[in-house]
């Protein structure tokens, strides 16, 4: 059972690393060693988080991907191929203009406008799941578009995969 | 008292109110719309033990804040009474009130039995027409429970008074939140109306959102991310057990959960492939069923009064508006055709408004319509209004209003339906999503 052996690696994992143990690198700016690996390493998740970039921006309530995302998301589909031993969940967030339930299921688009996005281009569906976090974890705290527009994001968190 | 009675219910349901004859008993003034509360007095219960002064004293504290609170009444210093309450029966001497144009008249009295039990009586009289308005009432409970037979006093005077139930004897259940807006801790946590008796329900460890009481105030659901993924949780109150409401798997995000009036079934949304829609849930089978099916969002689903309906939010139109359809599903009929988007609509428990969020021009608002969708009201305007919560007698609002900036924080805040009295509600941490617990027993 694949299920059971993903949670299996998961928990081992969790009792050698800290807090964030099944996650490598949330909020992009990771360290350059550790979980992450080094961003030098083109397989690392650091590399990835980095110098292909983990999110991807949207406009005001939309959740169709700009060609600049769209050229995020090819990198990210063949980081994704090339290193197999990883899975991804994708978060998809929003900005606070909006009402709580909205958001919710604004960044639930968001999030599943990237997972089909890279099931396009090839990753396996089953090494990716979503999330959606709505307004509750902003990375800018302004409450202006400056930082709304970082905000309303889908952010690619790699994840330990299946093994296969 | 008729005319009192007239005014007051002008007050409560913001109907027009007439220039008033001067030379009559009110001295009710519109003065820029804001209309002068009525000038009551709360005397000073009477102890009629040793063992009940400082029941008797806390206990009218509680019962002259549940009236000021409303913004209806405004209570007379003790320091302004010509003569005091000497005793429970004590005969009322109306002229020494009128001369301090006090329009009505609490008395009460307070005893502490042998065996701990506090006996609380009240009597309340209308100054102008010098008669008793009702008949004197007594209320018996556990010296723990004295905050609670205070706000039973405090209902039944305001009952008598307007006409209208009231809601002091009731709890809100809200999530308290503390950190910064960029790592928010939240916990679920529970009060009295006015924010005494503060209870947490939850720790901190996962994020958690919109609780929701059951028709009888004994269960909450609520969203948490205890499972790494938003999933819908009931938890029963007096035993704070929680469990998770749904057989799915855990990976499936549902939210925006709220039960129907039997307390047997609950509508929720769930997110399926990035679409959200909503499902109706058997409580005892666990029986699931879809009410939508559109590639839109359709979310924040609430009941009518009588389970016949329910009214929800969607942007199958383009953006943020609100439908009616029937409990069972089916071809929704659209009532918000005003500027902007609405969301959050919840159904008073009295059946005659709907209450909302509405987003326009870069502010929100809570407002109320009629169930067609005619007589839209918009009650406040901030940075950030969301989420109203009904008062059981279906005529107070409580909301979240969150402030603007880094530092921005959330509070609650309540609001007459009429649009007047807008208070924070007290919270020692920053605190969001409320929702009023029907009366209590």
């Amino acid at each position: 059972m694949k299920l059971t052996t993903t949670a299996i690696i998961l928990a081992a994992l969790a009792l050698s690393a800290c807090t964030n143990a099944d996650r490598f690198g949330e909020g992009g700016a990771g360290g350059a060693n550790g979980a992450l690996g080094s961003v030098g390493d083109p397989t690392s998740p650091a590399y990835f988080n980095q110098a292909i970039g983990d999110r991807v921006l949207f406009s005001v309530d939309q959740s169709t991907l700009s060609p600049e995302a769209q050229s995020i998301l090819d990198g990210q589909a063949q980081w994704l191929s090339s290193n197999g031993e990883y899975a991804a969940l994708i978060e998809g967030h929003a900005d606070e203009q909006g009402t709580r339930e909205y958001n919710l299921a604004l960044g639930a688009r968001r999030a599943s406008a990237v997972q089909n996005y890279l099931i396009s281009r090839g990753v396996a569906p089953g090494r990716l799941k979503t999330i959606s976090y709505g307004k509750e974890r902003p990375i800018e705290i302004c409450s202006d578009e400056l930082c709304y527009s970082k905000n309303r994001r889908a952010v690619t968190v790699i994840t330990a995969g299946s093994g296969v | 008292m008729k005319i009192l009675l007239a005014m007051i219910l002008a007050l409560v349901l913001a109907a027009p109110v007439q220039a008033q004859d001067r030379s009559g008993p009110l001295r009710i003034e519109i003065t820029e719309g804001v209309i002068e509360p009525v000038p009551i007095a709360v005397a000073p219960f009477i102890a009629e033990n040793s063992a009940a002064v400082d029941y008797a004293r806390e206990i009218t504290a509680v019962v002259a804040a549940d009236l000021n609170g409303t913004g209806l009444f405004r209570n007379v210093p003790r320091e302004s009474y010509i003569s005091q309450v000497s005793g429970f029966d004590a005969p009322v001497a109306y002229a020494d009130w009128k001369a301090i144009n006090v329009e009505a008249l609490v008395v009460g009295g307070v005893t502490l039995t042998t065996d701990n039990q506090l006996l609380v009586k009240f009597r309340l009289f209308d100054i102008f027409t010098g008669a008793p308005l009702g008949d004197g009432l007594q209320f018996a409970g556990a010296t723990n429970s004295w905050r609670r037979v205070a706000h039973k006093v405090a209902d039944q005077v305001y009952s008598r008074i307007t006409g209208e139930d009231g809601y002091f004897d009731s709890r809100v259940v809200f999530v308290e939140e503390t950190g910064p807006k960029n790592a928010r801790q939240k916990r679920l946590a529970i009060m009295d109306y006015d924010g005494a008796s503060l209870q947490y329900l939850t720790d901190a460890s996962s994020i958690v959102l919109a609780p929701r009481f059951s028709p009888t105030g004994d269960r909450v659901l609520y969203t948490s991310y205890e499972s790494g993924f938003p999933q819908i949780y009931e938890l029963a109150v007096g035993q704070v057990q929680k469990r998770p409401l749904s057989s799915l798997d855990a990976e499936t995000m549902t939210f925006a959960p709220r039960y129907a009036p039997n307390g047997r079934t609950v509508v929720y949304s769930e997110a399926r492939d990035g679409n959200t829609d909503i499902y109706r849930l058997d409580l005892a089978s666990g029986e699931r069923q879809r009410l939508t099916s559109a590639p839109s969002i359709e979310t924040a689903p609430s009941f009518s009064p009588d389970g016949s309906q329910i009214v929800f939010e969607s942007d199958r139109s383009g953006n943020q508006q609100l439908y009616v359809m029937n409990a069972g599903g089916g071809e929704p009929t659209r009532i918000s055709f005003g500027q902007g988007r609405y969301g959050t609509p919840v159904w008073s428990p009295r059946g005659d408004y709907i209450a909302f969020t509405k987003q326009n021009a870069g502010r929100f608002h809570i407002g109320v319509m009629r169930t067609d969708g005619s007589n839209e009201r918009l009650l406040t305007a901030s940075f950030l209004d969301e989420g109203p919560t009904w008062a059981p007698n279906g005529r107070v609002l409580m909301f979240t209003r969150e402030s603007a900036g880094a530092d921005g924080q959330p509070a609650l805040f309540s609001v007459d339906i009429s649009g007047r009295n807008l208070r924070r509600v007290p919270t020692s941490t920053a605190a969001s999503d409320p929702a009023w617990s029907p009366l209590l027993p």
